[in-house]
């Protein structure tokens, strides 16, 4: 399959390409936004509290943390 | 009439009906559906470590697994890092040093770059005498190669200059798949979670959604004023989330194909570089040209925090993908690892 060069593609071409794919994206079944909204709210509240950029994490699970200091077992 | 005044009435009527059906479902915004929300508290991460050893401006960062990360740098260099320790595991000394992108298999077994020699770059990490060599060179695009991201060992997907992005198939070096639509260069791109579909955005101020089997663009979201830098999948890959150069960030729901919600502030005026949620999706990391990295609460558009600390700007994050960590790249030449 060649690259399709766009540069040599001719205004009339683009035109012709853009009308194609409108006539597939306006046929599209949108969800309701009021639905959407509820699932990726659902999806980051169930996650958010184990999220560890949000809550934190503490010293001696973080693979990252400097090191030096003493640590009392 | 001409057939291209035609067109052109076609198009505008199309993109009317587009419009009316997208208005149609919307019956609330999500502004009014988190009203009862908290916004997340403040977030203050400390820089955990920072990865020297580039010479000059770094492009590109991208994590191999929530340990190893590769990064492209001017300097000519891929550099494998292992971020628990700062070890360099592998330097790649690059033919081309205009690399403008990396990315690592999810196997860990290869890495990938390109950039202004218009061609992806293949490495072997496991070859057998233990030396990193470039494994297959895929040429093709008549333009720079913008962003790269694998699919497994022998798919790999490109985004370009010339406007394209290709699937490829790295054994036999030839390409699969022509994604071609957008009418500006493509910048980035980014995959779904479940591998299927894929993301691009491009300096026509448009992100499109393609699927990869049968090559088609489902979808294409407008609504930025200035080139689309940045592109990911929000984690649940139900969203896309994109950064563009007219200084904000916007969350586009694919279901109801629609934008949902933008993240700007009148005190922030510089272009977003790029961009990474956190594991869960509460919080948008997004790089700036003043040297910043804000972080976003995604469901209530607030800043709700900073990360400062690079002397140039920051070109490129990644968030682990067990979330513990995010990785800054930037054009002073260091990388730092925040949590």
């Amino acid at each position: 399959m060649p690259v399709i060069n766009v540069e040599e593609l001719t205004d009339l071409d683009k035109a012709k390409m853009e009308v194609t794919q409108l006539k597939t994206e306006v046929k599209l079944e949108r969800a309701k936004v009021s639905k959407c909204c509820e699932e990726i709210s659902e999806y980051i509240q169930s996650g958010a509290d184990e999220d560890p950029l949000v809550k934190g994490i503490p010293e001696e699970k973080n693979p990252f943390k400097e090191k030096g200091g003493c640590v009392i077992c | 009439m001409g057939e291209m005044e035609q067109l052109r009435k076609e198009a505008e009527s199309l993109k009317d009906e587009i419009t009316a059906a997208r208005k149609a479902v919307q019956d609330l915004t999500l502004q009014d559906h988190v009203a009862g929300t908290a916004v997340v508290g403040r977030v203050q991460l400390k820089t955990r470590k920072t990865l020297r050893g580039h010479l000059s401006k770094i492009y590109a960062v991208h994590w191999g697994d929530s340990k190893l990360c590769v990064s492209a740098s001017q300097d000519g260099k891929l550099i494998v890092w292992d971020s628990y320790t700062t070890n360099k595991v592998h330097a790649i000394p690059l033919k081309s040093s205009w690399v403008m992108t990396c990315a690592y298999a999810p196997s860990g077994n290869m890495v990938a770059c390109g950039g202004l020699d218009n061609m992806c770059s293949i490495y072997n990490l496991k070859g057998k005498d233990g030396n990193v060599k470039v494994m297959r060179e895929l040429a093709a695009h008549t333009g720079y190669l913008s962003c790269c991201r694998f699919l497994n060992d022998n798919e790999i997907i490109t985004s370009s200059g010339d406007c394209t992005c290709v699937l490829w198939d790295i054994e036999t070096g030839s390409q699969k798949t022509v994604f071609a639509g957008h009418l500006g260069d493509c910048m980035s791109l980014g995959v779904a979670p479940d591998f299927n579909t894929f993301i691009s955005g491009a300096c026509d101020f448009t992100a499109k959604l393609w699927d990869i089997r049968d090559g088609q663009c489902r979808q294409t979201f407008g609504g930025h004023e200035s080139d689309i830098n940045a592109i990911g999948f929000f984690p649940n890959g139900n969203a896309v989330i994109t950064g563009s150069d007219d200084a904000s960030c916007k969350l586009y729901d694919l279901r109801s194909d629609q934008e949902l919600i933008t993240y700007q502030d009148s005190g922030i005026m510089c272009g977003v570089t790029s961009l990474a949620p956190s594991f869960s999706g509460r919080l948008i990391l997004a790089g700036y040209d003043d040297f910043n990295c804000n972080i976003w609460d995604s469901l209530k558009a607030e800043r709700v925090g900073v990360l400062s600390g690079h002397d140039n700007r920051v070109s490129c994050i990644g968030v682990t993908p067990d979330g513990m960590a995010c990785c800054t790249g930037s054009w002073d030449s260091f990388l730092k690892i925040w949590n």
